[in-house]
């Protein structure tokens, strides 16, 4: 069997194409390619396995890697809503942009956009222990960024745009996890809970490995990126909302 | 959830129903089999200045028998023929579907600028309220909407949507969820030269109803995307109102961003928000509304639904899913998310 298992998903449902996921990757396979993808939902969907990298040529569907835990996605294309929904561990890497609700409830593993998000970018991202997802966004995010945010990282760095994070909401309803994004932020940008404060060296460590990561996935400058000012938008308090919905 | 997809020509070259249907198809997830449907401009060349009425017949006895008495007092029936099917073996044909190509008599309508239409508003209302049996569900000059309780190809197939050519193409693909699927509440819907597809709620389908309602059109489908359809008729025919300063009324920016806006454009929003406050929509949506001179997509103001519009050439294409869009046409110049409540339109080149 030779190393590389390719499949030709043009016209191909994605359950069949999901059980061949399955089938191969505990057969022991750690590299797949899968070409002519156009639409396809819940690719890699609960998918497990350890140093498994599939590369997907195509515009994937929405919910890509759901629940995913393990192996690397690499997609040639754009995605649409929601990759990255509650995914477990492991990574992807989108090279174009990727819809709504991007890292929707993520709570483990890593995605990387080299261009633009959509709106509610890392909704309800949380994190457990060890278990912290990160989001890095190339370009710039829209509206709703990191609402209902319970943890987690994300990081948008408006590369060659204008606005880094545009439109209303950021961080509506945060109570946990932190953004951070590159250049000005303006307060009233933020949502109900948010709150900018100022980065320190710490911070910067904190960022650093997922920026490096980024700039060597698509041929960026991590110290250039890491030479710049960020915004850092954290919870207003350790519970922004804790008279919200019950009487004092 | 629904799918939606629309496709303009703005130097009015033809399309067949092919492509569409294959770009709908690929959205099947988007659906559940109980509603889709296509609108066509330029259906019709042979009786582009007649009315293309289409009609649902329960029974081609009763109901057939009074709409035509109504159609001969209000004017003339240049052709009639019953729409040309082939039976489908997950489709289940549970109406009949007619056109006319009809001319009213305008002399009979007094009190009305464009005579002409409002007799067909009359005439829409009264068959679909009055006449058991019967729905008119498209009415408009040189436009076809054809449509079923169905999967998006079975549809297409049933009225063999590759026979079709036109210059601006709709696509719906629905999922019920508020009430049932039915023929009638298959989208596009049209009311003369509009049509709408709709992917969403409209929560304030109450309000816009009341309101609509008070200007004479009636809401008999069933589901709320029929007030897009009479809305962007009021607004548009009647009020003159832009496609811009229409998606304007019916997703307006927020108070506090008008609030920040210079005075001169503060006045126009604030003015916009106080007149047209009852025609404003909320809830989730994601809309395109096709005229004979160009197509507008737009979504709610906090974007609770996709949509994404792509150029290739002179075609715009407007959908819920670029995969859908790359179905149609894989060589894109250009492909983009627009912002919420941000028309996109593509306009027929004079």
């Amino acid at each position: 069997m030779s190393d590389i298992l390719e499949i030709d998903a043009k016209g191909l449902h994605y359950t069949p194409l999901n059980k061949m996921l399955r089938d191969a990757v505990a057969k022991g396979r750690k590299k797949i390619v899968i070409d002519n993808i156009r639409g396809q939902r819940f690719i890699g969907d609960g998918l497990r396995g350890e140093g498994v990298e599939i590369e997907i040529n195509g515009v994937p569907g929405g919910d890509l890697a759901m629940f995913m835990s393990g192996p690397t996605l690499i997609v040639h294309g754009n995605c649409d809503h929601a990759p990255g929904n509650t995914m477990d561990s492991g990574r992807i890497i989108i090279h174009g942009s990727s819809g709504d609700a991007t890292a929707h409830s993520m709570r483990g593993g890593e995605v990387y956009v080299r261009d633009n998000i959509g709106y509610r970018g890392g909704i309800h991202m949380k994190e457990y222990q060890t278990k912290r997802p990160v989001l890095v966004v190339g370009k710039s995010a829209r509206a709703f960024l990191g609402e209902y945010m319970a943890g987690g990282l994300l990081i948008v760095l408006g590369l060659g745009e204008d606005k880094p994070a545009e439109g209303r909401g950021i961080a509506s309803g945060i109570h946990g996890g932190k953004i951070f994004v590159r250049g000005e932020i303006d307060e009233s940008n933020l949502g109900i809970g948010a709150h900018i404060e100022e980065m320190n060296d710490e911070d910067l460590e904190v960022i650093r490995p997922f920026i490096e990561n980024f700039s060597k996935f698509f041929n960026y400058d991590a110290k250039e990126i890491m030479n710049s000012k960020f915004s850092k938008i954290v919870p207003s308090g350790s519970r922004p909302f804790a008279n919200k919905y019950c009487w004092e | 959830m629904c799918g939606i997809i629309s496709v303009i020509d703005q130097s009015k070259n033809f399309m067949t129903g092919e492509s569409i249907k294959n770009a709908l198809a690929l959205m099947n997830e988007r659906g559940s089999g109980e509603g889709a449907g296509y609108a066509v401009y330029g259906a019709y060349p042979d009786f582009k200045d007649y009315y293309a009425l289409h009609v649902f017949y329960d029974n081609l006895v009763e109901p057939k028998k009074e709409v035509e008495s109504l159609l001969n007092k209000w004017g003339e029936i240049e052709y009639a023929e019953e729409i040309p099917t082939y039976e489908q073996d997950r489709l289940r044909r549970v109406h009949i579907p007619w056109r006319y190509f009809f001319r009213p008599d305008k002399n009979l309508l007094a009190g009305s600028f464009s005579p002409e239409d409002d007799a067909i508003i009359n005439l829409v209302n009264k068959v679909n309220i009055e006449i058991k049996g019967a729905t008119l569900y498209s009415s408009g000059k040189n436009i076809g909407v054809f449509k079923a309780a169905g999967w998006p190809e079975d549809v297409a197939n049933f009225y063999k949507i590759e026979d079709y050519e036109g210059y601006i193409w709709m696509g719906h693909n629905r999922y019920p969820t508020n009430t049932s699927g039915w023929w009638g509440g298959a989208h596009p819907f049209n009311l003369l030269d509009i049509s709408v597809i709709h992917n969403g709620e409209i929560t304030s389908y109450g309000t816009n109803r009341r309101y609509i309602e008070s200007f004479g059109y009636k809401c008999t489908m069933k589901t709320d995307t029929e007030v897009v359809a009479y809305l962007s008729d009021l607004l548009g025919r009647r009020h003159g109102l832009t496609d811009e300063f229409t998606v304007n009324a019916l997703a307006p920016p927020f108070w506090d961003e008008i609030d920040k806006m210079p005075e001169n454009k503060h006045k126009i929003q604030k003015a916009f928000r106080m007149a047209y406050g009852s025609a404003m929509m909320n809830g989730p949506f994601a809309i395109v509304i096709a005229k004979p001179d160009g197509i507008v997509g737009f979504t709610d103001r906090i974007k609770l639904r996709p949509l994404v519009a792509a150029e290739s050439g002179d075609c715009l294409y407007i959908s819920s899913e670029e995969a859908a869009i790359r179905t149609m046409e894989n060589n894109l110049d250009n492909i983009w998310m627009p912002c919420a409540g941000e028309p996109v339109i593509g306009r027929v080149k004079k």
